[in-house]
């Protein structure tokens, strides 16, 4: 493969880090878990971005997904479960200048933290949002989540499941001020990687379900789509997704589709067989929640001094009484 | 309308002096009168005298009218000297209706033969009933002994404004400021502030209001008073406790306030609201209080140390999220604007019930700090330190108030701004090589934090027990090391603080210990009880965990000590109860598990302020007690 020179080049003001700057400690999920290409597809993505580990945090709620940020090597929040987005929401708005990725799962985001995810939508605040859905709880071993298929025998639903699965796309694009809904599988790193490339790339928040292999808890949930490249719908478009030639020829399966078209996307996410597979829905206009409220501001000690004394002017009472000198209220 | 209220009066005869009032204004919900009381408390301070208020809040929006149980108003005390609580009873009500008046003299808020002006309407509404129910009402409140004054509030207000539902709150200012001869032109300013934002025909409007209420008791009320005023001799602010915890948030140099809207906490965020961006903060209304607590432990950790404001529900929401910034030591300040619980409780009354809850709250041990504002003064200062101490010691730092503080105004002097107020800039220097993000002082358990732009401290924060590398503990030493640099910062912040005073000798026969808001009350009965030879001193804890030390050898000091609470303990008389069962007050249990002194506890939850008489007569029945003699109840 060929460069040309000026790729070559680093910026003499930005810092080159290689993927092994970004790689923390060794994973420990199981062997042949999809969380893995999440992981790779993640480092990938800082190291061509070029992102400083410093100024790049990982937030995290709890299960299988959450554990990524310990094998990052740049600022992680391992947290509390469900709660990964008002955590993410609270370090973008205290900082804006840091590049803010969440790691959640099915349970972690569809289940105990789904207000927080439908906020996290209408907040639409600059942070890149993985879900690993693997249809199943994996840490506290084989529960039924929010997106289990009908029937899924689990430890808490040995007769199977009984209700439907939830489709978390089109959960989100049912809210008012998403701004980038994409749908990924495991199984297919290089678009897997173009599509979190393009939620980083995208200025809000970026919402990516993945569709994830739990070898050990639903080992067969995902054949039919593996072994069958026809049942992987890939969108493409030339503000979408484009593909390389040797995709092309294996995915043949292909939909253009504009991804500001949200009635066109709604109806791909309710789609179950095919998968759909790509960016669904950008809108780059949708205003931030950060840029709103006009985070990061400067403050001075004098600027706090002045807006204090301006608020004691309005409540104080001076010496003299009534004879006290005319104060105009503010 | 009755002869009588038409004829007018002599001119009034020589003022009575007085050491203080207490005045209220009483109504159904929506018609001012807090506004009203509020303006009056306000001008009485401008006058140089001490102030408390207390409002009465009834717990929906719009309760039924005339409704014993929908009464709505507020309590003004007014003193030649400092005031620091609500006081026993009232002096003289203005009421809107008999049925809101009846509400509070079957409380038992009103003082016998207090003055009562009573809004005469009713005496000629159109329903019979609404006749006969006035009419028997201020019969019997007569025979009571109550001094009745019928006062054509709307009828006059009538004559100026179109809605004088709206406008006689007005009205009755300018007939107190006349009673009790306050400066016109300060309660002509203080209309043009409150109404300041709207245009001048408003402001016209309401001091023509006002100027008729003056006139109205000048020619029809006898009575008049003066309380001497002291000659304030520095400048002065007037604020409610929430106001004052807003305005602490800013002076202390935070600048994200997460929350979720919760009575009766919500008034500092409003306050906030307005204010604080213009100094660069904001408030996040988050979607609930998890999240609320959550955003602001992001915050944190990204180097800019967050508050949440809540009440009870909101706590107890609350508490995984802070068993988080406990474990990961990051820090937050969390103010409880304590309401009556458990559940939904009270909303909108006071109670002092989750003194347990902050200090042990969160599952597993988390130690965090807790603090307890004694007065509005207090609410102010108090967030300045607990923002220093969560950043110094890496800690969750609970500030408890309560309903009472939030809504109670006393004058205090202006503060004077400090730049070592402020927080440090977010630090982003880059970590020394060979650094941990948890260096734990052996000692002190303390440890430099690394915040995110730090090159070189990268790492990942975790829930997880782990160890200085911030690592996930699997070794069973590792965890206990955790809990044990964890727990030794509160040693470290205790060793900082310095014994509580007492008020009074420093030895005698009886000491009442509180907490928090009830301290005004709390001195003042000691206060009346050693003018009657009592040997009674007090202390008021502002540090409930760590408590500081000194204490204990305090408690030693005196035959008997009596925590005074408003939070539940069993009642020993009760045929069930005895020491074996007895669930004490929550502080009485802290200091008697701590100190092993057989603290004995008197406490109140019936939803209002703590009154001085009350702690006087709970005072005399355990020194009663103390000498082996029941003691008749005062």
């Amino acid at each position: 493969m060929t460069r040309s020179l000026h790729q070559c080049v680093i910026k003499l003001h930005e810092e080159h880090h290689a993927l092994e700057d970004y790689q923390g400690g060794v994973p420990r999920w199981c062997s042949g878990c999809g969380d893995n290409a999440i992981l790779a597809a993640m480092q990938r993505l800082c190291s061509e971005e070029g992102l400083a580990p410093e100024n790049t945090v990982f937030v995290s709620g709890i299960g299988c997904s959450s554990r990524l940020p310990h094998y990052m090597k740049t600022y992680g929040f391992h947290g509390i479960h469900g709660r990964a987005f008002p955590v993410a929401e609270g370090i973008k708005m205290a900082r804006p200048d840091l590049n803010v990725f969440v790691s959640t799962g099915d349970g972690d985001c569809c289940s105990i933290g789904a207000a927080h995810w439908i906020h996290a939508l209408r907040y639409n605040m600059n942070i890149t949002v993985v879900l690993h859905d693997n249809h199943v709880y994996g840490l506290t071993k084989k529960q039924a989540s929010p997106t289990s298929p009908k029937g899924l025998k689990s430890n808490t639903t040995p007769y199977g499941a009984a209700l439907e699965p939830m489709n978390p796309l089109t959960v989100s694009l049912g809210v008012r001020g998403a701004s980038f809904i994409a749908q990924g599988v495991d199984w297919v790193p290089e678009v897997l990687y173009d599509i979190v490339r393009a939620a980083f790339k995208h200025r809000g928040f970026s919402f990516v379900r993945i569709l994830q292999r739990c070898p050990e808890f639903m080992p067969k949930a995902f054949d039919p789509w593996l072994h069958d490249p026809q049942r992987t719908l890939l969108l493409t478009h030339r503000d979408g997704l484009q593909l390389s030639a040797g995709l092309s020829s294996s995915y043949r399966n292909q939909r253009e589709h504009d991804p500001s078209n949200i009635d066109r996307a709604r109806e791909i996410a309710s789609m179950e067989d095919p998968i759909p597979v790509g960016i669904l829905y950008r809108n780059p206009d949708a205003p931030c929640y950060e840029d709103l409220r006009h985070a990061g501001q400067l403050r001075s000690p004098a600027a706090i001094a002045a807006g204090l004394a301006r608020e004691f002017d309005k409540v104080t009472v001076w010496p003299g009484g009534a004879q006290r000198p005319e104060r105009k209220v503010a | 309308m009755s002869e009588v209220l038409e004829r007018p009066r002599p001119a009034a005869a020589e003022a009575t002096v007085l050491a203080e009032h207490i005045v209220e204004v009483i109504s159904d919900s929506g018609e001012g009168a807090q506004r009203c009381g509020q303006s009056l408390a306000a001008i009485a301070a401008r006058m140089g005298n001490g102030i408390w208020t207390t409002e009465i809040i009834p717990a929906e929006i719009q309760p039924p009218a005339r409704s014993v149980a929908g009464a709505s108003g507020i309590r003004i005390r007014i003193g030649a000297e400092r005031i620091s609580n609500g006081g026993d009873q009232t002096d003289l009500v203005v009421a809107f209706n008999e049925q809101v008046l009846l509400g509070r003299v079957q409380a038992r808020e009103l003082k016998p033969g207090a003055i009562i002006l009573l809004e005469s309407m009713w005496r000629t509404h159109r329903d019979p009933a609404v006749v006969s129910s006035y009419v028997k009402t201020v019969e019997a409140l007569r025979q009571d002994g109550f001094v009745v004054h019928e006062a054509p509030l709307e009828e006059r207000c009538r004559e100026l404004v179109s809605d004088p539902r709206r406008g006689k709150n007005m009205f009755v200012l300018g007939l107190l400021c006349r009673l009790y001869g306050f400066d016109d032109q300060l309660a002509r300013e203080q209309i043009e502030r409150i109404f300041g934002k709207k245009d001048a025909k408003v402001i016209r409007q309401n001091v023509a209001l006002y100027e008729a209420g003056a006139a109205w008791a000048e020619s029809h009320l006898p009575m008049r008073y003066r309380i001497p005023a002291r000659q304030i001799t520095e400048p002065q602010i007037v604020v409610n406790g929430n106001t004052a915890i807003a305005l602490g948030i800013i002076a202390a140099g935070m600048d994200i306030c997460a929350m979720y809207p919760i009575t009766p906490a919500t008034s500092a965020s409003h306050y906030l609201s307005e204010v604080f961006e213009k100094v660069g903060g904001l408030v996040h209304q988050a979607e609930d209080e998890i999240a609320a607590c959550a955003f602001a432990v992001g915050a944190s950790y990204a180097g800019k140390c967050a508050v949440t404001i809540t009440s009870g529900p909101g706590f107890s929401l609350k508490q995984e999220a802070l068993g988080l910034a406990v474990m990961a030591e990051i820090p937050l300040v969390v103010v409880n604007v304590q309401r009556g619980g458990p559940s939904t409780g009270q909303p909108t009354k006071v109670e002092q019930g989750d003194l347990l809850t902050a200090v042990y709250g969160s599952h597993g041990d988390a130690p965090k700090v807790v603090m307890a504002p004694c007065g509005i003064e207090d609410c102010f200062y108090s967030m300045i330190t607990a923002r220093k101490i969560a950043e110094t010691f890496g800690m969750v730092v609970v500030v408890l108030s309560d309903a009472s503080l939030s809504t109670a105004q006393q004058p205090f002097p202006r503060p004077q701004f400090s730049e070592e107020w402020l927080a440090p800039p977010v630090d982003q220097t880059p970590v020394p090589l060979g650094a941990r993000p948890y260096d734990w002082d052996p000692v002190t358990g303390l440890s430099r934090r690394f915040q995110p732009g730090q090159p070189g401290g990268m790492h990942t924060l975790t829930g997880l027990a782990h160890d200085r590398n911030s690592k996930v503990a699997y070794d069973p030493a590792i965890n206990e090391e955790g809990l044990h640099m964890r727990s030794l910062k509160l040693a470290a912040l205790q060793k900082t603080l310095q014994p509580p005073a007492v008020y009074g000798d420093p030895d005698g026969d009886l000491l009442l210990v509180g907490w928090g808001s009830t301290m005004g009350a709390i001195e003042e009965a000691v206060t009346r009880l050693r003018a009657q030879g009592h040997a009674v001193s007090s202390m008021q804890l502002r540090f409930l965990q760590p408590l500081p030390s000194g204490i204990r050898e305090i408690l030693k000091r005196f035959r008997r000590v009596m925590t005074i609470e408003g939070n539940w303990s069993d009642k020993p008389e009760d045929a069930l109860i005895d020491e074996d069962n007895r669930r004490y007050s929550a502080l009485a249990m802290m200091l008697r598990a701590r100190y092993l002194v057989d603290v004995d506890c008197w406490s109140e939850t019936r939803g209002q302020p703590i009154k001085p008489g009350s702690v006087v007569a709970a005072a005399k029945a355990a020194l009663g007690r103390l000498d082996g003699r029941m003691e008749a109840k005062s």
